[in-house]
């Protein structure tokens, strides 16, 4: 075994010296049409003209700002800049989430956070996070290429035992717990925010498959699609 | 399937969840330009396989993307145990 047994980590002071950024902010504007990864899928339709009533609802929550806020928690001024413009802490306890009213932060590593927002506010979220925070960080607007889905009703756990090999009894995933895991052969970040409600984090290129895939696990439940 | 324990999310996961990066513990020489080719060419090919307690690297990939490191015992699969980068194995071989 070799004696260097770790990299040194630059200091918070050597991060701060970093070269300005260049900023853009991705909404084009009211005069173009967005669209979700779930476009195709019309899930408008769906909920028009499908079941009403079903073990399982699905929701897509479309459109939201998604940010990867990255620092150390060693960095002070990182930990006290997010918390000055979030109005919360970051939480720091893994697996752990953390909201107050349109803002929701997930733990997804020990220097690594999703905060996700109204989609018109991801910019201007970006920007008061850079101002407050100083330091060795990141921050990283990543909208375009992942959704928020929400399962619910009686039978939506049923639906996740199939999906994930995390155990999502109630022993073990509490409202408010946030795990990133294998999900139908995809992964996704899974949030439970409710006795029956499960929040997940899938990737824009995976939601085809992964919608193809909820519709079939969900069949023998009932699915009932929420617009 | 086994369950390994990941001291980033400090909890025990499927083993779907990981991937093993092969043998820990190897220093990059801090001057390759004044490497010998045998020193370079051990840095990047040479790796043990040793029968019994092998220090290794592996990453939670579809967890936290955090990399750490696990003594196991390549006879058995047995995990010895899990410890972070930058700490050092507390079960090491007694001879080598
Ligand atoms: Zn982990």
């Amino acid at each position: 075994m070799s004696d260097i047994i770790a990299p040194t980590k630059p200091t918070a002071e050597q991060g701060a010296s970093a070269a300005s950024i260049a900023l853009m902010d991705q909404l084009a504007g009211p005069a173009v049409r967005a669209e979700s990864p779930l476009y195709n899928a019309d899930l408008a339709t769906k909920a028009r003209q499908g079941a009403k009533t079903g073990g399982v609802t699905l929701q897509e929550h479309k459109l939201l700002g998604h940010l990867v806020i990255r620092g150390s928690q060693d960095n002070a001024a990182f930990l006290a800049g997010a918390q000055a413009v979030l109005g919360f802490d970051l939480p720091t306890q893994p697996l752990t989430s953390a909201e107050s009213g349109a803002l929701s932060v997930r733990w997804i590593a020990p220097d690594e956070w999703l905060l996700i927002a109204p989609g018109r506010e991801a910019f201007d979220l970006e920007n008061r996070l850079r101002e407050a925070m100083s330091g060795h960080i990141a921050i990283v607007n990543v909208s375009g290429g992942q959704t928020v889905l929400e399962l619910s009703g009686p039978d939506a756990r049923a639906v996740l035992k199939k999906s994930t090999p995390y155990d999502v009894h109630d022993s073990n995933f509490p409202v408010g717990k946030v795990v990133t895991s294998v999900f139908a052969k995809s992964q996704a970040v899974i949030r439970r925010t409710g006795e029956q409600n499960w929040e997940l984090v899938i990737r824009r290129s995976f939601a085809d498959y992964l919608w193809l895939w909820l519709q079939d696990a969900s069949a023998e439940y009932g699915l009932v699609v929420k617009d | 399937m086994l369950l390994i324990y990941c001291p980033h999310c400090g909890e025990h996961r499927d083993e779907e969840e990981f991937h093993s990066k092969g043998q820990a513990h190897i220093a990059r020489p801090l001057d390759p330009d004044n490497c010998t080719d045998k020193e370079w060419g051990e840095y990047l090919f040479f790796r043990k396989n040793p029968r019994g307690l092998h220090h290794e690297l592996w990453i939670h990939a579809t967890g936290c993307r955090k990399f750490f490191n696990v003594t196991r015992d390549t006879v058995s699969y047995e995990i010895k145990e899990v410890y972070k980068i930058g700490e050092r194995p507390s079960v090491v071989a007694t001879a080598s």
